[in-house]
């Protein structure tokens, strides 16, 4: 069997002498490795680069199967962000993310379209913040979506400054004050839109690392990659 | 159809890169048919080599002395620390000839999928190292891993005093731009220079 569509390279490993197993996370086919032949070689290396949007055809004797994969560049993204290390910090991470927490061989148009988005937005200056909401649609997308329209307490829909870590759900500061330091701080630009402050991406980071590690690493015994660590570390100077 | 020791000789070079089990039982029978012209020798530069070589202590280079000749080599400019991802790199490098201070082997590149952190690669060390020089040179490959790794070590040495530079991206000698991927093209445009 055989198919064609376009995906963004996750990961890339090594295999044999010229080959390499890619990851790519498709339009239609979700995260779906593949083997590509020649992948370490000269004329695959550039191609085969985290971030990376491809058109890729597959085929293998069956669907279970690794496959092999053909692959053409359709946007170089890698290239562009090597020389910022902030963009190729979020870049690294987002792909690490989601080879580890999105799952294998199932369809996540919306998290393909997101992670595209998300690549596109590293040409802006307002990356960080792009970033911070590309994680919650990705949590949204896995289907443990943040409440951050009202508050759960009050129903209020103004002056959210909190995120109840266990329903997932707004709260309102006048709600959240008797127990304020048991809750996530919800930075505003989250609600209101706009560019997030430096601190208000860490607030933005803890609030869906939280929910990312609580909700789909912790249940299946997987860290947090390393790649976001090394994010965080940046973003906080 | 061959004997057990030709069988294991087979094996053994078929796992050597750019050899596969076929060419691996070429070389084999290149190697019986001129035993002593060839087979011997190569034996006892095997051994040899196993023996005396060894991973040189200060920048992680291969030679059979400790230090390695490029460290111990008086010539070469103590001011300048040349990162490399591994001894291949380094091996580019003096290929060159353009380059005569010393080198630091880093053994791999920060790696989130292979669970290769800092600690991995002895970066500590070569912040040690570097406190010493004038200029520290990143020149880890040009790729996700490879700038990721030089950043994380420039951000390591923000600070110390050093001035840290890496190698350029760009167009290589002998490349026509029509053959050229875009991202290449891209960054050779961003780090284009007045003429």
């Amino acid at each position: 069997m055989e198919w064609a569509d376009e995906g963004i390279v996750l990961a890339v490993r090594r295999h044999g002498e010229n080959g390499a197993v890619a990851s790519l996370l498709t339009r239609a086919h979700g995260r779906h490795p593949g083997l590509v032949h020649g992948g370490s070689g000269k004329a695959n290396r550039g191609v085969l680069q985290p971030g990376n949007h491809v058109k890729a055809w597959w085929r293998g004797r069956l669907a279970e199967q690794l496959g092999s994969y053909r692959v053409e560049m359709a946007q170089a993204h890698a290239a562009g962000i090597l020389d910022h290390a902030g963009r190729l910090a979020a870049v690294a991470s987002a792909c690490a993310l989601c080879e580890a927490v999105l799952p294998e061989r199932e369809p996540h148009p919306a998290a393909f379209a997101a992670l595209v988005a998300l690549l596109e937005a590293m040409k802006s200056e307002a990356w960080p913040s792009v970033y911070v909401h590309w994680e919650l649609a990705l949590l949204r997308d896995l289907g443990y979506g943040l409440d951050l329209t009202a508050c759960a307490a009050t129903g209020a829909t103004i002056d959210l400054g909190y995120v109840s870590p266990k329903t997932g759900r707004a709260v309102s500061r006048a709600a959240a004050e008797p127990y304020r330091d048991r809750l996530l701080p919800l930075p505003a630009f989250l609600v209101e839109g706009g560019e997030g402050s430096g601190g208000d991406i860490l607030d933005g980071l803890a609030l869906t690392g939280y929910f990312l590690d609580r909700h789909v690493l912790a249940p299946h015994r997987v860290a947090m990659p390393a790649a976001r660590s090394r994010l965080i570390d940046r973003l906080r100077g | 159809m061959v004997g057990p020791e030709l069988e294991r000789l087979i094996q053994v070079l078929s796992r050597l890169p750019g050899l596969g089990p076929r060419s691996a039982r070429r070389a084999a029978l290149h190697l019986i048919e001129r035993k002593d012209v060839l087979m011997r020798p190569l034996a006892e530069a095997l051994a040899s080599a196993a023996d005396s070589v060894r991973r040189c202590p200060v920048c992680g280079n291969f030679d059979s002395v400790e230090p390695c000749a490029i460290c111990s080599d008086p010539r070469r400019d103590d001011g300048l620390l040349c990162v490399v991802a591994d001894v291949g790199s380094l091996w580019a490098m003096e290929r060159t000839g353009a380059y005569a201070g010393r080198y630091h082997v880093l053994g791999g590149l920060l790696s989130a999928l292979d669970g290769v952190g800092p600690e991995d690669l002895g970066i500590a060390r070569l912040v040690t190292r570097a406190a010493a020089a004038r200029e520290v040179i990143l020149a880890t490959p040009a790729t996700v891993e490879g700038q990721t790794t030089a950043h994380y070590i420039a951000d390591r040495l923000a600070g110390t005093g050093v001035a840290v530079s890496g190698l350029a991206h760009g167009v290589p000698v002998g490349g026509e731009l029509d053959y050229l991927d875009d991202g290449t093209i891209s960054a050779a445009l961003r780090a284009r220079r007045s003429l």
